[in-house]
């Protein structure tokens, strides 16, 4: 029998090969492929190639690679991705923050195609139009998303996004003379880490807004620590909360006031799509990432892409090159002639497949489309969260806030006070029903949390599928929390000893560094 | 006028009657309510001004492949461009396994329930390991500049040192890179080099070389295509200093270059992209850092590191090593930052060492040896040009001088696109002091007849 449709539950496994680590697959003189054969001629006429190398660069020994047939190598690589969920596979509304959305297959088939793996960055301008069409007209797409004036498509993620953003605003101050005194960036506790992290890089000490007690950054706190010395302001809204800041446009005129910049972290930009934009609150710079809400698929961590967008003021800072387009003579070019950028984030351009797969996503909805994209994962979102809030021994955090964005972060305070199982027992426990769930970015402001994003690719019968496993667990909880402590019970893999992972006589990165330090299975040599 | 609400096939919910039931199980009359946190002089009270969308999958397709058939490519030319994204053969093995669903659309799961994933990402840096011989891979960073500027913050981080020395014929992309992700606590001084050679300039760095020195960073094959010989005694001056040696590698020459770490490099990085990924207009590139296992540099890295541990029931089992370390974790304290960046080409990657294995990555390198010196012989052999330019052994890349030919590399690279072919990377910008000359690369791509065609062509040119 298949699953049950009144219980909602699946009588999951997930595939489970025990599959040896390819080392183990090794048979000495296998081959998986043949090397194109150098022509008799060359080699007559050069010789072995191998003795124009001096002596002492020629590798002496052959790398220790594993030598495996074709079929094998498919085979192991097959079962590796079989033990692996995506978001074509699962409803992947547990991974809160990361937009999990579908990635249409059409899109896959343009960025595979010759007309883009194909081509070399430094191709004549005239060979390569289509791709820059394609760019420039992702730079249009996205002027109007935000407001913004001009837009690098360099970055290669959200991260690198903020980097960039800390970058320009560096270079601002410098070209104001101010670059020594405005050595602070202000961010919030709820922001993405990275909004901390980056900027640092860039030798700026960092200020932390807390939220107050509606769960919005606190005013009172930016207007104490806002000065001279403030460089930006770089913040999310809505924060992984969910809950949209109500007064991000006086955020930002309180930083102005100062002198400083403010740059827009949307990474949570799913629910807001032609609702609200960087330039209605008075926002200088931004980033968007194309493989969170515009579905570019997410790769198991890349490639990504962040692309940032700037004010007219700020434009002269953006990395080299950006895309022009000559209307005279129809030409689309590589554009260098900025005396004032940062000079480079990236090498060449940016992650062409990536931005080609946003674009295409893009020009398949339309004005009306982004529009019915934000509506409905704002739909659902609030949906899932009238749902989660029935379940017994769940709260959210700033319960005042009676609708959300595009997600929440909720809280198993409650439960993990009348069961002992807290959410990581939770989350250990959701694999066994053919789903994940993620915590929260560190440090964990609110109890026991877990954050969901339903986006607009799940179905209402698949949000309450989803929800009758949290119902399921917490079930459990409430009468058999043992069983939860051991879980997972139908993952590929049982409780894994985490100890190793920061001792360094023990933890090995790769498997040279293994069989230096074991015998067999874990045995310490 | 057509009123009927459009129902988007992405879009489950974009059908008008669930959107009703949900509303009202919400208690919600519109979904306009849902957005009042949102200030009335903060709402777009329009809609977007965006083209008319292709709402078929078959117009969308039309349009976007009117766009791309613009393109011209490599596979129908043929090309000798290289300069930090090159033109090597992807088996098709590797373009199926990233293909796949499961890895294309998994993100940040748990070691539980992506297992695949973690274990993968490991290999992938065990087979990295050996091709360098170090013990600690990172998972892939966004590209090469962006590994070469990271390697070079560790130094910074390890030496407390703050100047770092960066070699001349280094991809001068890469040194606008590193300037901006130095900038401003580490100060970047350069390294000359011998114009005979193409190597690094010992006396030069015996200059610069001193107590303040962190790291000293230097490409191997350089950017235009010498083999560093002297890489023993660079490891003696920069160790002698209490200085780092760091050094940017491609990896496809390892199968038969040594690694970096023989002559006593600290910290290796390079590109990922000649290991079966697709150059992608430059979109294809993954940098990887590679260091020995020792605590002091583990802990400085700010890249995922995967580590193997035991289960419960005697599996294999995966996690991060070192956590702590990243900016998941610490935010503002951690090293540098992390986040989505090419992990899927480390899978690539991998899956490329694999099939290829340790006697493919040989032939590869002795293969691309060999027609790159068919072809810079040929070339030779062309009155008013000039090759080597560089009077040491290269590998892919090499460097033409056309000087005396009274053509500039525009006008020759533009004759020779009449002709179906993609002449080298123009360096008069970046290398004035070549004047008009070209770096031209040869990889297993290129067949007799393809070095042959472009000798023949550039015949013609003069």
């Amino acid at each position: 029998m298949g699953m049950n449709m009144k219980t909602k539950l699946r009588n999951y496994h997930a595939v489970c090969w025990d599959e040896p680590i390819i080392y183990e697959l090794d048979r000495n003189g296998e081959r998986a492929i043949i090397v194109p054969e150098v022509d008799k001629k060359i080699i007559e006429s050069v010789g072995d190639g191998i003795s124009s190398i001096p002596k002492s660069m020629r590798r002496k020994n052959l790398p220790q690679l594993p030598a495996l047939s074709q079929p094998q190598v498919l085979r192991h690589y097959l079962h590796l991705s079989q033990e692996n969920l995506g978001v074509d596979l699962n409803i992947d509304i547990g991974q809160g923050t990361c937009t999990m959305k579908y990635s249409p297959k059409i899109n896959e088939q343009f960025a595979n195609s010759e007309k883009i793996t194909e081509m070399h960055p430094y191709q004549d301008e005239s060979t390569s139009q289509g791709l820059l069409e394609i760019m420039y007209k992702t730079e249009q797409l996205f002027k109007e998303i935000s407001g913004l004036d001009r837009f690098s498509l360099h970055p290669g993620g959200g991260a690198h996004g903020i980097y960039t953003i800390s970058s320009i605003i560096q270079a601002y101050h410098k070209s104001r003379g101010e670059e020594g005194k405005r050595n602070e960036i202000i961010t919030t506790i709820f922001s993405h880490p990275a909004d901390a992290a980056a900027p640092r890089v860039k030798g700026y000490k960092i200020i932390i807004i807390y939220p107050d007690e509606n769960g919005c950054p606190d005013i009172e706190a930016l207007k104490k620590v806002v000065s001279e010395h403030t460089a930006a302001l770089l913040i999310t809204n809505p924060e992984d909360t969910g809950i949209y800041n109500s007064k991000i446009a006086e955020f930002t005129k309180i930083v102005h006031n100062f002198g400083g910049l403010c740059g827009y972290d949307q990474a949570n930009a799913n629910g807001l799509l032609g609702i609200t934009r960087a330039k209605e609150a008075n926002f200088d710079l931004s980033f968007f990432n194309l493989h969170k809400t515009f579905s570019s698929p997410h790769g198991c961590g890349g490639p990504g892409s962040g692309i940032v967008g700037v004010t007219n003021k700020l434009a002269k800072f953006l990395p080299v090159p950006v895309v022009s387009y000559d209307k005279g003579n129809n030409k689309y070019f590589l554009d260098y002639n900025s005396s004032d950028s940062i000079g480079k984030v990236k090498d060449f351009y940016g992650v062409i497949p990536v931005i080609l797969k946003a674009y295409a996503w893009t020009m398949s909805l339309g004005a009306e489309g982004l529009r019915e994209v934000s509506n409905v994962a704002v739909l659902n979102n609030n949906y899932t969260m009238k749902k989660i809030l029935e379940l017994r021994g769940v709260s959210m955090a700033f319960p005042e806030h009676k609708h959300r964005i595009e997600q929440v972060r909720y809280s198993w305070e409650k439960l993990a006070k009348e069961t002992g199982i807290n959410t990581e027992n939770i989350q250990r426990r959701i694999f066994d029903f053919g789903t994940h769930y993620w915590t929260s970015h560190e440090p964990w402001l609110i109890p026991d949390p877990f954050t969901i994003e339903p986006s607009e690719s799940y179905s209402k019968d698949d949000i309450d599928e989803f929800i009758a496993i949290l119902g399921q667990i917490v079930k459990e909880a409430y009468e058999d929390p043992k069983k939860l402590k051991n879980a997972p019970y139908k993952s590929s893999v049982h409780h894994i000893d985490h100890d190793v992972f920061d001792d360094p006589s023990k933890w090995a990165i790769t498997w040279r560094a293994y069989k230096k330090k074991y015998n067999g299975y874990f045995q310490p040599k | 006028m057509n009123l009927k609400k459009t129902v988007y096939p992405y879009i489950p919910n974009s059908e008008p009657q669930v959107q009703k039931e949900m509303l009202k199980e919400i208690g919600a009359n519109s979904i306009n309510e849902l957005f009042s946190d949102i200030p009335e002089k903060l709402l777009l009270h329009k809609k977007m001004n965006l083209p008319k969308p292709f709402l078929s999958e078959y117009e969308l397709k039309r349009h976007i492949e009117s766009i791309l058939s613009k393109n011209l490519t490599c596979k129908e030319n043929i090309s000798f461009l290289g300069a930090g994204c090159w033109q090597h053969y992807v088996p098709a093995v590797v373009d199926e396994v990233i293909h796949r669903s499961e890895f294309l659309t998994a993100y940040a799961g748990e070691p539980y329930e992506d297992h695949g994933r973690f274990q993968a990402g490991f290999e992938y840096a065990s087979m990295m390991g050996d091709m360098l011989e170090m013990n600690v891979v990172s998972i892939p960073t966004y590209d090469w500049s962006q590994a070469a500027s990271t390697s070079l913050r560790m130094s910074y981080r390890i030496t407390g040192r703050d100047e770092v020395i960066v070699s001349k014929t280094i991809n001068p992309n890469r040194l606008l890179v590193i300037k901006n992700y130095c900038n401003p606590n580490v100060n970047v001084v350069m390294l000359d080099f011998d114009p005979n050679s193409g190597l690094v300039d010992m006396n030069d760095l015996e200059k610069k070389i001193s107590n303040k020195t962190a790291g000293v960073y230097v490409e191997n094959p350089s950017y235009l295509g010498s083999i560093e010989s002297n890489g023993a005694k660079l490891s003696e001056i920069i160790h002698k200093a209490g200085a780092l040696f760091l050094v940017g590698v491609d990896p496809s020459s390892l199968g038969v270059l040594t690694p970096p770490i023989n002559y006593g490099a600290d910290i290796v990085c390079g590109d990922l992209q000649p290991l079966g990924i697709h150059m992608n207009y430059g979109g294809g590139v993954a940098g990887f850092i590679a260091t020995r296992d020792e605590k002091e540099f583990v802990s400085e890295y700010p890249s995922r590191l995967f580590g193997i541990a035991p289960t419960e029931n005697s599996e294999w089992g995966f996690g991060d090593v070192m956590w702590e370390r990243t900016s998941f974790a610490n935010r503002e304290s951690s090293k540098e930052f992390v986040g989505t960046a090419a992990a899927l080409w480390g899978i690539a990657a991998g899956v490329y060492l694999a099939v290829m294995g340790p006697e493919g990555m040989q032939e590869l390198g002795k293969g691309i040896i060999q027609r790159s010196l068919y072809a810079q012989k040929e070339i030779a052999k062309i009155k008013g040009v000039k090759v080597p330019v560089l009077q040491s052994s290269n590998y892919c890349e090499f460097v033409v001088d056309f000087n005396n030919s009274g053509k500039t590399i525009k006008e020759i690279n533009k004759t020779l696109l009449k002709k179906g072919i993609f002449g080298g990377k123009d360096l008069s910008k970046d290398f004035p002091q070549f004047g008009q000359s070209a770096l031209y690369c040869v990889t297993e791509i290129h067949s007799k007849e393809d070095i042959d065609r472009l000798v023949f062509a550039l015949k013609e040119v003069f």
